[in-house]
């Protein structure tokens, strides 16, 4: 039997997984109405062949209801992480660049952000916007760079004393043009693997936000939202409620996460021996 | 000796430094909220029907009349001789109400910092050990599934199965409703904290699990491993021995870093099961706009966080005494 090329596997999954989101993305999109649908004839049904994830107390299809919120996970990560991965990339150039008080300055700054507690900084943020849509993508995009940025600023340091950058500094490239040509293209395995794993943190903690309270306003069928209302009917026995909308958020981040990890392995080969 | 209380004076006032940067920044993200806090507590139609004076009354009250640097500044003054205000909601001084709920958040937030970390360690040195064969297949996958696991799904998991569906457990509170406090003994409080307790530490076990195998794996490919392979040493002393003291001190590193991180569950672990601590204060708190006890309850944290981090940076130098200071990190 013919061995699959290892390349072209992990070429596949990619694919694969990043259809997969991407489906889930749209059908969420499509299913927003669907998911909206009250039905007080049909309501508290259990798991059944049309229903596949049940139905709540108001009859709303809980699959419809879960897809559209995954949707909408899904595409406040994207926003949030891209957010977050280029407030990293600036500020760890930044520090990193300019060295001397600039980069006391961050370097405090970052310390101060990954010393109060992630949750409550995405809290605080979210309440100084206004909670909501913004205040849950403010707050978790603020919130999440700092790993980030200490990563491409000793990357960037390290870098600043390579030979081949004193020597286009001393044939006179300009500071602007060492950056462009010769620090971004170093850059961007680690700027791209950064922030697709970002993503699963972004995801969960938008869930996390939106789940006490804080995040998504209630009409919107955020999977937060589904499990807060869960809550209140757990001890009278609808577990499906709680259990397939939480499950199905655990496999979407799994998926990013190992996405994260096969990009890593494309973009940086030597990994792949640990 | 002389060095290491400098190294250690250095390290105290940087965090005493960052603690005051982040009442600054949490005192100006809570002034720059535009929601009104007579609005999410008395409600607008209350508001309507009131006369002037006693919205008046209640701006005060809620400190929405002064303008945010004379706020901060007399918060900064009590706060220096240890007076962080009073509650707003709960009308008690913020120092009480964070004690209170300190009490009973802090075993629970210890217990599950000692037991993540023990189940880290014993998961990582197994899976660094089998490298390859199905226990660290097994150990990784289960990491990767749990730090993709919301911590209040699990808890909402727990909570189905155990009080719900087993009926083995409370289904929340620290304590059994409709009991007075006199009557409320150890084992009720222990049945309470279990579920919560349990959460917290199955969620914080994955990073310094992967962490662990990472680095045993590098150890257990180094010349030295070698040597003692060849010199006829057992695989299980091999790791014991020479692997458990090289990975002790980057656990260490990360355990006590992990301190924000199982705060941060606590406070949606405490929200699921209703258990009356920090956390929940931190929410109530948000939620109510009541700002001097969330501000107290940021600090609070930011400050176990940050004496976190300051205990694993002394603790390198007891640990490995290469580690003193001048030579820098690993």
């Amino acid at each position: 039997m013919k061995r699959v090329n290892r390349r072209f596997s992990t070429l596949l999954f990619l694919g694969i997984a990043a259809a997969l989101l991407g489906a889930v993305t749209l059908a969420g999109i499509c299913l927003k109405d669907a998911a909206l649908v009250t039905d007080f004839s049909r309501k508290d049904l259990p798991p059944c062949q049309g229903f596949l994830f049940g139905t709540d107390w108001m009859g709303r299809d809980m699959f419809a209801r879960t897809l559209a919120g995954l949707s909408l996970s899904i595409r406040v990560g994207l926003l949030t992480a891209g957010i977050s991965a280029c407030v990293a990339l600036v500020l760890g150039v930044l520090s990193a660049a300019f060295g001397g008080w600039v980069d006391a300055l961050i370097s405090w700054w970052i310390d101060l952000v990954m010393g109060t507690p992630h949750i409550l900084l995405v809290i605080l943020l979210s309440i100084a916007c206004g909670k909501g849509f913004t205040g849950v993508v403010v707050g978790v995009a603020l919130s999440h760079w700092t790993s980030l940025a200490r990563v491409i600023r000793g990357e960037v340091l390290q870098l600043k004393t390579a030979p081949y950058l004193l020597a286009a500094e001393k044939l006179g490239v300009s500071r602007w043009n060492r950056v462009k040509l010769h620090l971004l293209p170093h850059l961007l395995p680690q700027f791209l693997t950064g922030l697709i794993l970002l993503f699963p943190h972004a995801i969960l903690h938008e869930a996390s936000v939106t789940f006490l309270g804080f995040g998504l306003s209630s009409e919107q069928p955020a999977v937060g939202v589904i499990l807060s209302e869960s809550m209140r009917y757990l001890t009278t026995g609808k577990w499906w409620l709680a259990l397939f909308p939480g499950a199905a958020l655990v496999l979407v981040v799994v998926l990013f996460a190992l996405l994260g990890e096969r990009v890593r392995l494309l973009l940086d080969p030597g990994s792949v021996h640990e | 000796m002389k060095q290491a209380l400098f190294f250690a004076g250095k390290k105290a006032f940087r965090a005493l430094l960052l603690l005051l940067g982040v009442s600054v920044a949490s005192f100006l993200l809570l002034c720059a909220s535009p929601l009104d806090p007579l609005r999410t507590n008395v409600g607008q139609a209350a508001l309507g029907s009131m006369s002037q004076e006693q919205v008046a009354q209640l701006e005060a009250y809620w400190g929405a009349d002064q303008p945010p640097v004379e706020r901060y500044l007399g918060w900064l003054a009590g706060a220096v001789r240890g007076d962080l205000g009073t509650s707003l909601l709960y009308r008690q001084p913020v120092l009480t109400v964070i004690g209170q709920r300190l009490g009973s958040s802090l075993w629970l937030l210890l217990t599950a910092w000692v037991l993540s970390g023990v189940l880290g360690l014993a998961l990582g040195i197994t899976a660094g050990a089998f490298r390859g064969r199905w226990p660290d297949k097994l150990i990784r996958g289960w990491c990767l599934v749990i730090s993709s696991t919301p911590a209040f799904w699990l808890a909402l998991l727990f909570l189905l199965l155990f009080s719900v569906w087993l009926g083995w457990l409370p289904i929340g509170l620290s304590v059994p409703i409709g009991v007075e406090e006199e009557a409320v003994t150890l084992a009720d409080r222990l049945q309470h904290a279990l579920l919560p307790a349990l959460t917290l530490s199955v969620t914080g076990v994955s990073n310094i699990a992967l962490h662990t195998r990472e680095k045993l794996v590098d150890v257990l490919g180094s010349d030295y491993i070698l040597l003692a392979r060849a010199r006829g040493e057992r695989e299980g002393a091999i790791v014991l021995r020479h692997g458990l003291r090289n990975v002790a001190l980057p656990a260490l590193t990360l355990q006590f870093g992990s301190v924000g991180e199982i705060i941060g569950g606590s406070v949606l672990v405490e929200q699921v099961f209703s258990y009356p601590g920090l956390g929940q204060a931190a929410v109530t708190a948000g939620l109510g706009s009541d700002l001097p006890l969330l501000l107290g309850v940021t600090l609070v944290t930011s400050g176990l966080v940050f004496g976190g981090n300051l205990l694993a940076d002394l603790l390198y130098g007891v640990i490995d005494p290469r580690m003193k200071r001048g030579e820098g990190r690993p």
